[in-house]
């Protein structure tokens, strides 16, 4: 059972090509962050990457995480989001 | 699990942050100065920056820290004290005017600098309570206001003038068209009277800019919150095919109010969970901003007006209101603010547009305070507006307050140089407008009667 403090939800938004998915998981195994859940969506006709993440096995911040994301989202140029999993719990559920 | 959300509710949740402009508005930490108290000016403001010193040091820290984790873009940082004409009544009791100024100012610049050095962008709690007549600390507090905001860049100030309880005092509201006036030729474009709202029926606390101060009944120090989220409510109705019922309509901005007002819940408690102090309230109003799509008359237009202020506005404002009610206040703990929807002229660019095209006016926003506690907000007039015509547009909002037993506000800026249709710009989330046209027609018989206009007969039903 996932404590949910740890859980974040990355999303990637952009021109669907290859090597996304590569890129970014790439970047969380890096840091020993565990994916637990992956889909793939449509959002205003983009290309989105929805993958739930658990940082408990990471020793690295949410905040040092999101920086390299960010870098290597660029590098790919594609958008990246990085939202702690309340915020979804908070606004989707009573 | 818990943790198992559909691509759809993931997405739409994203699709508001990243593109709908859902945002915290402002995150307010409210704290009692009262201890600061003194006869002595020196002692007075050694207390206050050790007491500030002592709680907005991690303030800003922590705000940016609880952005960044949660994704969520939080625009403001504020301050709420203690109202500072209550400091200023041992140290103005029977002082002359001059020396009592003196002393208000000193004290507002102290807060600013101490605002400034901490990163927080507004600081409000520069406030009077005359609704029935005036103390020391109320008069050098109320006399200082123009020079405090012509010297101040974070000092927010609130008079309030007004209660259903006590009746209109006229001859606040006399003073404060004067200080509205004298603030505006101090200010560049009259800047500095955006800081500046006279109000009726102010509540026990209020944590929410302009009109904020830390009240009676409150912890030392408390984190309150106030959302933005035109722009989420807007897109839903759009959503929405033309030929919906009215249920559906009120069931949409309902239901898109809830999640609005559950972020704000969020980040409020994680907020106050992080600074060690109590979680205040959230304000669920609507509070648009000068950006294209975060505007409560997009909202208003959303729903099949073609300009805000047409006929019908009071009904589609009426109906976002009472929805935004309704699903904020199941959404958060403790429900703060005037909660429903604001309508600041210059910050809402659309609003701007309907007065452009000649579809709103003064009149038109007198007669939407009926429905939602705004009154005349960020209001551009012409900068030869007359001290009585000001004070005719604060009595009608008072008089309408007190008889339907709600508080309102004005904050109107008489900008110097400008005539009615010309453009003013205020800069950031201030926006800019066109100024409005006011009535030229004399009301100096009316409004030069001297004293207080006796409660209405609302306040005989308060027993």
């Amino acid at each position: 059972m996932n404590s949910e403090e740890d859980l974040a939800v990355v999303t990637v938004f952009g021109a669907d090509k290859p090597g996304i998915v590569a890129g970014i998981t790439g970047v969380l195994a890096t840091y020993n962050v565990n994916i637990v859940d992956i889909s793939e969506t449509v959002l205003r006709g983009l290309f989105t990457m929805i993958m739930i993440v658990d940082l408990k096995t990471s020793n690295v911040q949410l905040s040092f995480l999101k920086e390299k994301l960010e870098e290597k989202a660029k590098e790919l140029n594609v958008t990246i989001s990085l939202n702690h999993i309340s915020v979804f719990k908070y606004m989707q559920r009573v | 699990m818990a943790y198992r959300f559909s691509s759809k509710e993931v997405t739409e949740v994203l699709d508001m942050l990243l593109f709908q402009n859902l945002d915290i508005r402002a995150v307010t930490l409210s704290v009692n100065i009262a201890q600061a108290s003194s006869h002595d000016i020196r002692v007075t403001s050694s207390r206050i920056e050790e007491i500030l010193k002592k709680h907005v040091s991690k303030f800003s820290s922590v705000v940016d820290e609880v952005s960044e984790k949660y994704g969520v873009k939080i625009v403001t940082k504020r301050l709420s004290l203690t109202p500072i004409s209550f400091l200023l009544e041992p140290l103005c009791y029977e002082k002359n005017v001059e020396e009592s100024k003196k002393n208000a100012l000193e004290i507002a610049k102290l807060i600013d600098r101490i605002a400034v050095e901490n990163k927080i962008d507004f600081v409000g709690g520069y406030a009077a309570f005359v609704h029935k007549d005036e103390t020391h600390g109320d008069v050098a507090l109320i006399e200082s206001i123009p020079e405090v905001l012509s010297s101040t860049n974070t000092i927010n100030s609130v008079v309030n003038v007004a209660s259903t309880e006590t009746g209109i005092n006229m001859n606040a509201v006399k003073k404060m068209a004067r200080k509205i006036k004298e603030t505006s030729e101090l200010t560049k474009n009259g800047i500095g009277c955006t800081r500046l709202v006279v109000t009726a029926n102010a509540p026990e606390d209020n944590p929410f800019m302009p009109g904020s101060y830390h009240g009676v009944g409150e912890s030392e120090a408390s984190i309150n919150v106030a959302m933005s989220g035109p722009g989420v409510i807007e897109n839903a109705i759009r959503n929405l095919r033309d030929d919906v019922d009215f249920r559906t309509l009120h069931d949409t901005v309902k239901r898109a109010a809830f999640k609005v007002a559950r972020l704000g819940e969020l980040i409020g408690k994680k907020v106050a969970e992080s600074l060690g102090v109590s979680f205040g309230a959230v304000d669920i109003s609507l509070a648009p901003s000068p950006k294209v799509g975060d505007s409560i008359a997009g909202i208003l237009e959303a729903m099949g007006l073609e300009s805000t202020g047409t006929h019908g506005t009071i009904l589609a404002l009426a109906i976002l209101t009472d929805a935004v009610k309704k699903g904020g206040a199941m959404a958060v703990s403790h429900v703060g603010g005037l909660s429903g929807a604001f309508i600041p002229v210059s910050e809402d660019a659309l609003m701007m547009e309907a007065f452009r095209r000649g579809s709103m006016s003064i009149e038109e926003l007198h007669a939407l305070s009926a429905v939602c506690n705004t009154g005349v907000d960020m209001l551009p007039i012409p900068g030869d507006t007359s001290a009585e015509t000001i004070a005719g547009i604060i009595a009608d909002e008072m008089a309408l307050a007190i008889t339907l037993d709600k508080s309102l506000g004005v904050r109107v800026i008489p900008v110097p140089g400008k005539k009615a249709g010309d453009e003013v710009e205020f800069g950031g989330l201030l926006g800019k407008s066109v100024v409005a046209e006011v009535k030229r027609f004399s009301n100096e018989k009316l409004i030069n009667k001297k004293g207080t206009v006796p409660p209405f007969v609302e306040r005989l039903k308060k027993g």
